[in-house]
């Protein structure tokens, strides 16, 4: 299942993510793909807004993961550094998911360790704006999707 | 100098293992650096056979006991010798921390030495004070403004006394370390990418006009802005030249780097002169980038303001700066027990 959302600002990309924040729950996993410079970060900034969580959400691609405290944490990581997706196990990814939510910048660095149930985002740059491309991995993360298309409609 | 007469030696082990390296250091009164072991280190790398911690916490594990023998070996000194153990207990890993944490909770209860837990930003700042053979640190002039930029941070901190600070400008998205790293990719260039754009950018020339984002009376910083505007610069020149082409890469890493140094030079300078600092310290990988430091340095002097930086080897996460943090605190009267806790992120 995918849905793709075109966005035409920074802003317009955190209030997407803002909406998704909504319906999260423990254990949902938010897998960000695309290129340097393509938004990824932006997209956990709206999420956090909308969980409302605390702390400032800056790029963990050097501390690896930051932890957001808050109703429902948020785990911000990073796979662009990691030999290995199973580093991310090394880390805690186990914990993070018991308690809150997940997400992954470079997923497509660590596929071997995301759950098979995932929302996958796909940011892809289209001069100013940015296309949004989700698709839902299982039935929790089409769930997702359907919300969000709800949203976006 | 704080006052030291409650603790029994002013020799400290400093502990650090808050992300990828796990090292310890021995430290006399804050200020002279004994021993400082870092297990990434060449020739301490071939001591272990190989192991290399780097992300995995099971790693600091493996090496941690060898690397606190090793810097307590170096320092000519056994656990008697010792007045405390310091431990950086974040923000960093929870894995990784817990490693040093642990082993610093267990070497307490084992010999009785007092315990203390230190901010691994705060001990970036007394990289400064430490002396090493080469290089003397610091004089205690406060306030002090300092700059800590690494992969991982870009916080200005005003000092006004040792383990006094506050944090007073920070990233708003990427560190200015992650940003070169970033770029380096981006032009091609070889891992870690902070030296590898700085060699590059000796060849070119500032060439290409680049953004250096301010963000209003704020000493904050962002840099992703000026990644996102050398990844459509690089589209550009290539959607230009004919098919093969080649990029004109010291020029795009001269006028990057030129870009993130105007910016780190700008907001410290501000920020210096805002708080009426007496001298601008530098800490952090990034301290190690010289075109920063002859910029700064340069800044400082149009302004008569004096500008130092750590000698390289202090300026990447080690643990001498962790123990002379932890002298401050210790002779301060300030204490942890076995409930240390360690913990993720700063909440700003």
């Amino acid at each position: 299942m995918t849905l793709t959302i075109e966005t035409r600002s920074p802003e317009a990309t955190r209030a997407i993510a803002r909406h998704l924040a909504q319906v999260l729950r423990p254990g949902d996993v938010l897998a960000l793909t695309g290129a340097l410079g393509a938004g990824k970060t932006c997209f956990v900034q709206g999420l956090a807004e909308g969980l409302g969580v605390t702390g400032r959400v800056a790029s963990p691609t050097f501390i690896l993961m930051r932890a957001h405290r808050g109703p429902l944490p948020l785990y911000h990581a990073d796979a662009y550094r990691l030999e290995s997706g199973t580093d991310l196990l090394d880390i805690g990814l186990e914990e993070w998911l018991a308690t809150g939510v997940v997400a992954l910048e470079w997923a497509d660095l660590a596929p071997e360790v995301l759950p098979r149930d995932h929302l996958a985002l796909r940011i892809e740059v289209n001069g100013e704006g940015r296309q949004l491309h989700f698709s839902g991995h299982g039935p929790r993360s089409r769930t997702l999707v359907e919300h969000l298309r709800a949203c976006a409609s | 100098m704080a006052m030291s007469s409650m603790l029994r030696s002013e020799l400290i082990l400093g502990i650090e293992s808050s992300c990828d390296d796990t090292a310890a250091a021995v430290v006399e009164a804050g200020r002279r650096v004994r021993s400082s072991v870092v297990a990434s280190q060449e020739d301490i790398h071939a001591l272990f056979g190989g192991v290399v911690p780097e992300v995995a916490s099971r790693k600091h594990v493996e090496v941690i006991t060898r690397v606190v023998q090793e810097a307590l070996d170096r320092a000519n000194c056994t656990w008697r010798d010792l007045g405390g153990i310091a431990v950086t207990n974040g923000p960093g890993l929870i894995g990784s921390l817990l490693v040093g944490v642990s082993a610093a909770k267990a070497y307490h209860v084992a010999t009785g030495l007092p315990l203390v837990g230190v901010n691994h930003i705060a001990a970036h700042l007394m990289s400064n004070f430490c002396d090493l053979p080469e290089q003397e640190g610091a004089p205690e002039d406060f306030p002090a403004v300092c700059l800590v930029a690494s992969g991982g941070h870009s916080d200005l901190c005003l000092l006004t006394d040792f383990g006094q600070y506050e944090v007073i400008g920070m990233t708003r998205d990427d560190a200015a370390g992650e940003a070169l790293d970033k770029a380096a990719r981006l032009l091609g260039l070889g891992y870690p990418g902070g030296p590898a754009l700085e060699k590059a950018a000796r060849e070119g020339h500032d060439r290409f006009s680049l953004p250096r984002p301010a963000l209003g009376d704020s000493y904050d910083f962002s840099f992703s802005g000026l990644k996102t505007a050398l990844v459509r610069l690089i589209e550009e020149l290539r959607g230009e030249s004919p098919a093969g082409a080649v990029l004109p890469v010291a020029d795009l890493a001269h006028s990057f780097q030129q870009a993130v140094v105007d910016t780190l030079v700008r907001n410290t300078m501000r920020a210096a002169e805002a708080y009426g600092a007496r001298q601008v310290l530098l800490a952090g990988g990034v301290a190690a980038n010289s075109v920063l430091r002859a910029e700064l340095s340069a800044a400082g002097k149009r302004l008569g303001l004096p500008v130092r930086y750590p000698p390289l080897r202090l300026c990447t996460d080690n643990a001498a700066m962790v123990a002379a943090a932890g002298y401050h605190r210790l002779s301060g009267g300030q204490n942890d027990n076995t409930g240390l806790d360690v913990f993720s992120a700063l909440d700003h």
